[in-house]
């Protein structure tokens, strides 16, 4: 019998890491020399000349792409918020109770996730476009709301499944509170599922290009609409300076929530450690 | 000590066509430890729950001593619950686990951390005071679960099923924990249980509950002695039932008129024996029987006898008056002491 060899299974999850980490870096590789490239044409492989140009021009409070990055994460966490908010009780009466048309509730819930946004989008621009919703932030909010919502729904609903309620039942007869049961019992319980709800929740706002344009109608100028703009009007540059500041929330939240979404001392924080 | 009363206790859960309890009447004495004793259905659970606040009842009252705490919310009813599952809180460690209560109530940590280490040294835990509940065995867990109760000192104390989820070692162990600590703390206890042996293992009383009513509520030993229905004797194990009727201190049936132990009713009713109580060979009331089958139990033999046409089941000690055959001849004897006399069922002629 040939027993595996702990080292050599090592050696290939290193290499499955590294493969992987390779194929997902890689294509930020252009974006990052464009972002300090001055002029790259065909067919030379690296820029000719190397310019701060766009970086300087990226990081200037006149230029508004820093205003846009804080808009955009405004808009993200507080998508986050309000699903949460709203998700968590859901989440919870979809996982724990059984009642009279749960599955039609499910399939609703479940139906903004799955139908393409635009098919959704020209009937809510109308909607709010009554309500003067449109071109405002908190429309831009509401809006993101839509595909938001059953991500943070659904993912709730499968942790409150695994939840006892009997947990909450004991809290209660040891002397706990509602809110105290919420707090010190429930809370603890679900805040891994809620903090992947979360990043989820976070990402699918951040990443949000139409539903932006359609209800802020070109006013709520978030890092995508801005990274957009600039790539039509052929600025590479400047586009691959934004995309970089694009990622980097997006990679934060990960390695923040990292501990949280794989449940153990993750990877990602151990390899940053020297 | 606080006397728990039920009054009229009654539930029905929606969508429910039996009401799963009905209308239960029951006083706890203060200081006891009460066992509730019944099938799985009976409205054990239930009535556990009502207790605890956890449902509300459709009709009755639930008092401490002379106080309603029918309407009190779970935590504000001096009520502590253990569960079937020890239910420990998964992020919290041994002693947060136990101290908890306590910290819902505010107490000051320096307090709490003293309680809980008093608690824990008496249950045996104190090496695992900072261990997660994943990383303990079944037992332990069941523990901990009752010193997160027991640390409150609770006005009423309801165990639901404590023994079932652990083997026969530390089953006897936990039994002998609950029996000690009740003792100690003289905490009124109602603990339920589906088993007999358990119940009379364990309790000062117990209260049986048949299809969500109470049908007897009593020293162990009367279920035995003296149940109260033929339901009751064989829920406890009886299976020898003579209808006849009592007459001047004799029994008329099928094998004859018998003598009885002076004190039990007249009129038509229904006789009945322990199968323990039967001995074989000579001695009050004998009667001739024949051996239909001889099966062994390891601490007894079960002995199942023809008399004249009729079926009786006796228990008997392995090594008395064996070895039996099936088919042989034999005297068995039924002493008046252990006959014991019940009602007849209703529709019986």
């Amino acid at each position: 019998m040939m027993r595996p060899d702990p080292r050599r299974a090592d050696r290939l999850r290193l290499l499955a890491g590294l493969a992987l980490a390779g194929t997902l870096i890689l294509p930020l590789v252009p974006l990052a020399l464009w972002s300090v490239a001055q002029g790259w044409r065909f067919p030379h492989l690296l820029p000719q000349a190397w310019s701060g140009r766009a970086w300087a021009h990226a990081l200037d409070p006149a230029s508004g792409v820093l205003e846009s990055l804080a808009l955009t994460t405004l808009i993200a966490l507080a998508t986050t918020f309000i699903a949460a908010l709203v998700g968590v009780p859901a989440g919870r009466a979809l996982g724990l109770y059984r009642f009279r048309g749960k599955g039609i509730v499910t399939l609703l819930l479940l139906a903004p996730a799955v139908l393409p946004a635009i098919a959704v989008v020209f009937g809510l621009h109308g909607v709010f476009l009554r309500l003067g919703l449109t071109g405002t932030v908190a429309g831009v909010i509401l809006a993101h709301l839509v595909p938001v919502l059953p991500y943070m729904t659904l993912v709730m609903a499968a942790v409150f499944a695994r939840l006892d309620p009997e947990l909450e039942a004991q809290a209660r007869t040891l002397g706990a509170t509602p809110f105290q049961t919420f707090r010190c019992v429930t809370l603890p319980a679900i805040l891994p599922g809620l903090m992947t709800a979360g990043l989820f929740a976070f990402l699918v706002s951040w990443s949000q290009y139409l539903l932006t344009l359609a209800i802020g109608g070109g006013k709520v100028q978030t890092l995508p609409l801005l990274m957009f703009s600039f790539s039509s009007a052929g600025r590479n540059d400047i586009t691959g300076a934004i995309a970089l500041i694009y990622i980097l929330p997006g990679l934060l939240v990960l390695i923040l929530t990292a501990r949280q979404v794989t449940g153990r001392g993750a990877a990602l924080t151990q390899g940053l450690r020297p | 000590m606080t006397r728990l009363t039920l009054k009229g206790l009654a539930k029905r859960y929606a969508g429910a066509g039996q009401a799963a309890l009905h209308g239960l009447d029951l006083t706890v004495a203060s200081g006891s430890l009460t066992a509730l004793l019944g099938p799985s259905g009976s409205g054990k659970t239930t009535t556990m729950k009502l207790i605890a606040g956890l449902i509300a009842p459709d009709a009755g009252d639930i008092r401490l001593d002379d106080r309603s705490i029918r309407d009190l919310p779970p935590e504000r009813r001096g009520v502590a619950m253990v569960f079937q599952n020890p239910l420990l809180f998964p992020h919290l460690t041994v002693a947060g686990n136990v101290g908890f209560g306590l910290r819902m109530r505010g107490l000051a940590p320096d307090r709490i951390a003293a309680s809980v280490a008093a608690m824990l040294a008496r249950v045996r835990l104190s090496d695992l005071a900072d261990r997660r509940p994943a990383q303990l065995s079944g037992g332990q867990a069941q523990r901990v679960a009752l010193a997160r109760a027991l640390v409150l000192r609770p006005e009423v104390l309801l165990l639901d099923e404590p023994l079932s989820s652990l083997d026969a070692t530390l089953r006897d162990e936990m039994r002998g924990l609950i029996r000690d600590l009740q003792r100690e703390t003289g905490i009124t206890t109602l603990v339920v249980t589906h088993d007999q042996a358990e119940a009379v293992a364990l309790a000062d009383r117990i209260a049986l509950l048949l299809d969500g009513r109470l049908v007897q509520h009593d020293r162990p030993e009367a279920f035995y002695r003296r149940p109260a229905s033929e339901a009751v004797a064989r829920f406890f194990g009886g299976v020898n039932f003579l209808p006849g009727k009592a007459r001047g201190g004799r029994f008329d049936c099928a094998l004859g008129a018998l003598d009885l132990a002076p004190g039990l009713p007249e009129g038509p009713g229904l006789l009945t024996i322990r199968p323990e109580a039967i001995r074989l060979g000579p001695g009050p009331n004998p009667l001739p029987a024949r051996v239909q089958a001889v099966t062994f139990l390891g601490t007894q033999t079960r002995v199942d006898l023809g008399v004249e046409g009729f079926a009786l089941q006796a228990l008997v000690a392995p090594e008395a008056g064996l070895p039996l055959s099936p088919g042989q001849e034999v005297t068995v004897s039924l002493p008046p002491s252990a006959l014991w006399l019940l009602p007849r069922p209703e529709g019986a002629a």
